[in-house]
């Protein structure tokens, strides 16, 4: 081919796909398989080599998938392939924590049969879900997926957006989605400015194998330093979230594993009997940082880029996978009425549906970290006369069951159990 | 798809390359039809589908359909319909929109016929069509039956006619000119003369008059609540639409 131009135009069809995704983790395969599955063809470009992120056994990460999202990933075609590995959650006990001095005579107790849907979610391990998503891409012929590839710049037109990775080829969207997590360079070569809280805590992250059965129970104590849940894993295992201020975390993380086991035991008492580490430990600041915009000239924020939450209740993965969703369903339904769904008239909808559900969550769970984490005594007595109404009446517990497991507000098709 | 090539004078591109960033705007003086755009296709989408058995959730659902929009503007059905797979002509009396939407389509791609015409000139020249929008035009026009016999004329035996307006009744005065024009702004004063609103049984019976069977009417109704337009099968009180077939 001599003539330079053909060939550019060439190469740049043999790069062109309807969306671009940069983020290999789990929204973005998420968003990946949804759009293929409604006819449009994405390429996903994940910073990772092949492999890196799916560990053969047990790291200790888990997520609480919530009831919602279990059913997006029986609808895009992944939880049959986790289903074997999920723990389902049937019941949330929150119990205002004092450590040494036992829990409070106050508690809330959630159970999944005072709503109809089934239980308010599942646990599950970070490899599998991986694993899964990996597998059902790489079976998808829509489908492609660029590792160990790393964007340097990228650029917005009329019809869509070009990005040129690190080894200087480019790729060709109609629209680019950056699910490139908290410090998202999707949403910073956009100019995309954030907003965040830094709340000065640290979250330990491990996994411990316990004596007794947990009986698919979720637990959330409310302690002074930081919230502490123990989540069920499949067995007798089960994931623990736990936060400390900053300095006491990273002191408590830099001791042995035996001497850490020795800090946590006492936090939560012997109901599980005796207990010892699964996997590695993790630890992860908490901050929150929201996006000023989710969405730009053609482009969309999902997850973390979006909204980097405090892990509190386990909703970061459960918000992401809600904006997999909306994004989904509103790009699917300008295809279908022929819009340009990468228009700035279409990515509106997805900003307005998407950021007043995430000022909610941010605020609600802000507003909650705060008046667990704080030994005011007033604050203490109010919170467990709160506790107390809340779970003396069924229709506000009803509620708060419906809130966990992701069923409330507008909620997308894919987290109704439908196809798009 | 090949864009088409652009007839424009050269120095007039700039003027109109604004115009139709600005007609494309979802925040500019258009964003009244941008926010009811989305229902208007739901509504000619689905009604186009079920008339010639297309499925919408293929790819092209619309090829080898030749689809006429009257008043196309800047082309916010035409460039739809013609993404969905469809020949499209958009047709427009006032000349000045069609270098804006030749612009705007060339720059997405699309290959659109827009033409500086009539319904009734096209109809005289024996142009056939499988569908016409007709939206948002027939309370415009001096006289609406022998317009809408030109539209009739347009169509092919089993061709499927979308036509919607604004009803006549005090709600749509205070609503149509009085809040959309007087408050909100959204249209220029005078866009709208109420007296030449229709009732939806006055246009069934001028639709029919003009030779076309009313098969459906529906209802665009604003909520101020959710800001937004939803199609509603009973509240036909202010925006509705009608699609009609060409008997065979």
């Amino acid at each position: 081919m001599d003539n330079p131009e053909h060939t550019r135009i060439l190469q740049g069809m043999k790069n062109a796909s309807d969306i671009l995704i940069v983020g290999g983790g789990l929204n973005g395969p998420a968003l990946a398989l949804a759009m293929a599955q409604t006819g449009h063809t994405v390429t996903v470009i994940d910073a990772l080599p092949p492999g890196a992120a799916e560990a053969e056994d047990f790291d200790g990460r888990g997520y609480a998938l919530a009831l919602a999202s279990q059913r997006l990933l029986n609808q895009i075609g992944v939880w049959d392939a986790v289903s074997d590995h999920a723990q389902p959650m049937l019941e949330i006990k929150v119990t205002d924590g004092h450590a040494g001095r036992g829990p409070s005579p106050f508690f809330m107790h959630f159970d999944h049969a005072e709503i109809e849907e089934g239980p308010m979610g599942y646990m599950v391990e970070d490899r599998f879900l991986r694993r899964a998503f990996n597998a059902a891409m790489q079976d998808n012929p829509r489908i492609t997926v660029l590792r160990e590839a790393r964007v340097v710049a990228q650029e917005a037109d009329a019809t869509g957006a070009t990005v040129t990775l690190e080894d200087g080829e480019t790729l060709r969207g109609r629209l680019l989605v950056g699910s490139d997590g908290r410090q998202s360079g999707t949403a910073q070569r956009a100019g995309i400015k954030r907003t965040g809280w830094d709340y000065g805590q640290t979250a330990l992250v491990c996994a411990i194998d316990h004596e007794k059965l947990h009986g698919g129970v979720a637990h959330q104590f409310f302690m002074p330093p930081g919230p502490l849940a123990i989540l069920p894993l499949p067995g007798n295992r089960s994931s623990i979230v736990w936060s400390e201020r900053t300095d006491t975390a990273e002191a408590i993380h830099a001791l042995d594993d035996e001497k850490y086991l020795q800090v946590l035991r006492p936090r939560f008492g012997d109901f599980l009997g005796d207990i010892s580490l699964a996997g590695k430990r993790f630890t992860y600041p908490l901050n929150l940082t929201v996006a000023n915009s989710f969405v730009g000239d053609r482009l969309a924020l999902i997850g973390d880029a979006a909204h980097g939450m405090h892990p509190i209740a386990g909703q970061g993965l459960n918000a992401g996978l809600r904006d997999v969703a909306a994004l989904a369903e509103v790009l699917t339904g300008a295809t279908r009425r022929g819009e340009d769904f990468g228009s700035s008239l279409v990515l509106g909808r997805y900003q307005q549906w998407r950021r007043f559900d995430t000022a909610a969550l941010v605020a609600a769970t802000d507003v909650f970290n705060r008046l667990f984490s704080n030994d005011n005594p007033i604050l203490r007595l109010g919170r467990d006369v709160g506790m107390g109404i809340v779970g003396s009446l069924p229709g506000l517990r009803r509620g708060f069951v419906r809130e966990a497991a992701g069923l409330t507000g507008d909620l997308p098709r894919l987290m109704q159990g439908k196809q798009i | 798809m090949q864009a088409p090539q652009s007839t424009v004078d050269p120095s007039e591109i700039a003027k109109f390359e604004a115009m139709a960033a600005e007609w494309w705007d979802p925040e500019g003086k258009f964003k009244p039809l941008h926010m009811l755009n989305p229902c208007r296709l739901d509504y000619i989408t689905a009604q186009i589908a079920g008339e010639f058995d297309r499925n919408l959730k293929s790819s092209d659902p619309f090829a080898g359909l030749r689809i006429l929009d009257i008043g196309c503007g800047g082309g916010l059905l035409s460039e739809p319909m013609a993404r969905l797979g469809a020949t499209v002509v958009g047709a427009d009396a006032a000349e000045r929109n069609l270098p804006v939407a030749r612009i705007h389509a060339e720059q997405s791609g699309l290959n659109i016929d827009y033409r500086h015409t009539t319904a009734e000139a096209l109809a005289a020249a024996g142009e056939q069509f499988d569908v016409v929008l007709n939206m948002e035009v027939v309370e415009h026009v001096a006289d609406p039956l022998s317009y809408l016999t030109a539209t009739r004329q347009l169509l092919k035996p089993g061709g499927l006619e979308i036509c919607s307006t604004i009803n006549r009744n005090p709600k749509s005065f205070a609503v149509a000119i009085i809040g959309a024009e007087v408050v909100m702004r959204w249209l220029p004063r005078g866009t709208h003369e109420w007296s030449k609103f229709i009732t939806p049984d006055e246009l069934y019976d001028l639709l029919q008059q003009a030779g076309l069977t009313p098969v459906d009417r529906k209802g665009f109704v604003f909520n101020p609540i959710s800001w937004s337009w939803s199609i509603s099968d009973r509240d036909l009180s202010v925006n509705y639409v009608t699609a009609s077939t060409k008997p065979l």
